[in-house]
């Protein structure tokens, strides 16, 4: 087969299942990869220039329309680089139910990542829909999952989509004890849900394709960190969300409308597998259970186990939002009072797709100067590119044209990448000589 | 508009995405179970976040979510145009250009360039702009984001043959209806609701807090009668500007606002 070198082109020019849009140039030369290059062309939206000059109040509203599947963790970003500049501690009730807010995102984003964009591929089918006609159980689970993450997002938002609750300070207003009730009522009736869809992830067969790479994720001495803590690495790395820009770096190329980030001039993972990989030890006790039942061995240097690890983290969120709702108290008041001042604000949390990094330049008003904000896809940009390339030659360069198309689809959904926050999916050109 | 279709035969539908967040096509992905119940009834052709790729092809009903905001979407637009029987606009994006709108006055090609270290490959146009500026539009759907019950009344309404409604009042009439306290009479809060479209269901105010105007201007707005109530409740008149230049910046009614308020700072 490799004596004779084909000359081929591939295009596919709307990736689909992802969300945004992108493409992906192969050029095969001689049975070599020659060029391979993600190009995302999501038109730029320029959300940083537009925040300049705009109040501290509007900050959490607008970036929110940033991304309509991870909103919430816009909003607790921004809040929390604001609150910690202007001095604000917030109020315990305050501070947890931020947490619990995060998890209804996790829940949400993960289970419509897994059953609406990721698993038709293991399958054999174009979409989920057309999953569930061959595992219709399976796929209604995986929607019921995904509404609660919603609901859980709206008891604190009154939305999912560009929540309205979130205010510097806390939150606008508290949900009433009945409906905190009811909702745990949901929250535990999901645990043996969310169990079996891990088991039935654990299942599926995929490819063993080992890699070596850098994780990064934001790290907690206690938690599992989701919105508060200290960026961490798999090579011993732990500094403040402020020296961010002293150990990584953004840059611009000329075929995409994101920004490539490195590390020590390397690519690096961030999401739910690279979390998994440093904070495991610090998942509770039940999702550790079900950890080790599915065999499921940490560290993992194979990206195709990021569906395991989305499923095993909504079991986690599950967990936590339980935990923090079974001692639910209304609240003296939903938010403390907040004076603004000049300085710069910065802060890091793990939006459902991985590090999310935000820093604000305030005037004494409380207005915004200049605004910086790295989103996960964009950190992952170079590592899918670099898994591709590493994961074609494992795959076999001389497989048909379709074979290599679908296996960079798989390989790029494996990031769920959200390039509508970066920036969009796959046109495919493949070229031979 | 010519709004029926045959209700014995499964309606084509497509679901387009152009500048945006992808908020408005999670009013479909969010439906849970009531996703595959609407897969039932509809054929969706294409949607290329959910799985279906087939832009070409005729279909009964387009959604176009996003605003046109370069060169190859003024030829895209054009062609599902073609393409489409009905064609409806979802969400603030597609409806008035968006919060990405908020360019529009600014120096395009001089924040290209602070963000972009090879601004020459950008190929964005100067304005981001609502679908009907390109094309006729067949029905329009407020909000940002659209819910998931509004998408679901227009699917209906199409499948049962009569054209789909929308209110068009204000969300003063939402809090009425929900018993909700006025926050600004009880609070002093600047909220929009008395200007901006029904349709959310008053979620801020209840909440306590001022409705930001995300689903555009309602009818017979009386922008100028708003203004001079922040006015008194001590807003500086940039920070009414503001108040008008959001989500919806270049929806007419809003931007004739903030100008009106700004003309009279100078």
């Amino acid at each position: 087969m490799t004596e004779r070198k084909r000359s081929v082109a591939i295009h596919v020019p709307v990736l689909t299942r992802v969300e945004g849009e992108g493409a992906l140039d192969l050029r095969i030369d001689n049975g070599e990869i020659a060029e391979l290059r993600l190009r995302i062309f999501e038109p730029p939206r320029f959300f940083e220039k537009f925040l300049e000059g705009r109040s501290y109040t509007e900050v959490p509203d607008m970036v929110a329309r940033i991304c309509g599947i991870c909103p919430v963790a816009y909003q607790v970003t921004a809040a929390q680089a604001l609150e910690k500049l202007f001095g604000v501690e917030l109020d315990p009730w305050a501070r947890d139910m931020r947490r619990v807010f995060y998890c209804g995102e996790w829940i949400q984003s993960h289970s419509l990542h897994i059953h609406l964009l990721a698993a038709p591929d293991f399958f054999g089918c174009s979409s989920a829909i057309e999953l569930a006609r061959i595992a219709p159980d399976e796929v209604r689970r995986g929607l019921r999952i995904q509404s609660l993450g919603n609901e859980l997002m709206d008891l604190f938002g009154a939305r999912s989509v560009h929540p309205v609750g979130i205010r510097v300070g806390g939150f606008h207003a508290a949900p009433e004890l009945s409906r905190i009730a009811a909702i745990r009522e949901k929250l535990r009736a999901a645990l043996p849900e969310a169990e079996a869809l891990i088991r039935w992830a654990a299942g599926i067969p995929v490819p063993q394709d080992d890699q070596d790479f850098v994780s990064v994720a934001v790290q907690h001495p206690r938690d599992y960190a989701i919105e508060r803590g200290q960026i961490g690495a798999s090579d011993g790395l732990r500094i403040e969300a402020e020296a961010f820009d002293a150990h990584f770096a953004e840059h611009h190329v000329a075929f995409s409308t994101a920004l490539f980030s490195t590390y020590r001039q390397q690519p690096y993972l961030v999401g739910p597998l690279a979390r998994l990989n440093l904070n495991y030890a610090n998942l509770p006790e039940r999702v550790q259970v079900l950890l080790a039942e599915t065999g499921f061995a940490l560290p993992s240097s194979n990206l195709f186990h990021s569906l395991v690890a989305r499923a095993l983290e909504i079991l986690l969120a599950l967990h936590e939002a339980l935990r923090l709702l079974d001692t639910y108290r209304m609240p003296d008041s939903p938010f403390v009072p907040v004076t603004p001042r000049a300085g710069v604000a910065t802060a890091c949390t793990e939006a459902p797709r991985g590090l999310l990094w935000h820093r604000y330049e305030m005037d004494d008003s409380g207005c915004v100067v200049n605004a910086r904000i790295v989103p996960p896809t964009s950190q992952n940009q170079g590592r899918i590119e670099e898994d591709l390339r590493l994961s074609l030659l494992n795959f076999g360069l001389d497989q048909p044209d379709d074979a290599l198309r679908l296996h960079c689809e798989k390989v790029i959904r494996n990031y769920d990448p959200c390039i509508s926050c970066a920036t969009h999916f796959l046109n495919l050109n493949v070229e031979r000589t | 508009m010519a709004a029926s279709m045959h209700p014995s035969i499964k309606p084509r539908v497509a679901v387009h995405k152009f500048s945006s967040c992808d908020g408005c096509q999670l009013a479909f992905l969010n439906l849970g179970e009531d996703l595959l119940a609407l897969a039932e009834r509809v054929e969706l052709v294409h949607f290329a976040e959910a799985g279906p790729l087939d832009p070409d092809t005729d279909v009964d009903v387009a959604f176009v979510e996003g605003s046109v905001s370069t060169p190859e979407d003024q030829t895209r637009i054009q062609h599902i145009r073609q393409h489409s029987r009905l064609l409806i606009a979802i969400g603030a994006c597609a409806t008035s250009g968006g919060i990405q709108a908020l360019r529009n006055g600014a120096n395009h090609a001089e924040w290209v360039a602070q963000i972009y270290s090879h601004p020459e490959a950008i190929d964005s146009l100067e304005r981001s702009t609502p679908i009907a500026n390109h094309v006729k539009v067949d029905f329009e759907l407020w909000g940002c984001p659209v819910s998931g019950p509004q998408i679901l009344a227009v699917v209906n309404a199409l499948l049962f043959g009569v054209a789909p409604r929308d209110n068009a009042d204000k969300v003063c009439t939402e809090c009425k209806r929900r018993n909700l306290t006025c926050v600004m009479v009880s609070h002093g809060v600047a909220c929009m609701g008395p200007v901006t479209r029904a349709g959310c269901g008053a979620l801020c105010p209840s909440l306590g807090r001022d409705c930001y105007g995300c689903y555009g201007p309602a009818e017979n707005a009386n922008t100028d009668a708003l203004a001079a109530q922040f006015s008194h409740l001590g807003l500086a008149p940039q920070a009414i500007a503001r108040r008008f230049q959001s989500i919806n910046s270049q929806a007419p009614v809003f931007l004739a606002a903030a100008g009106k308020v700004r003309s009279r700072d100078d």
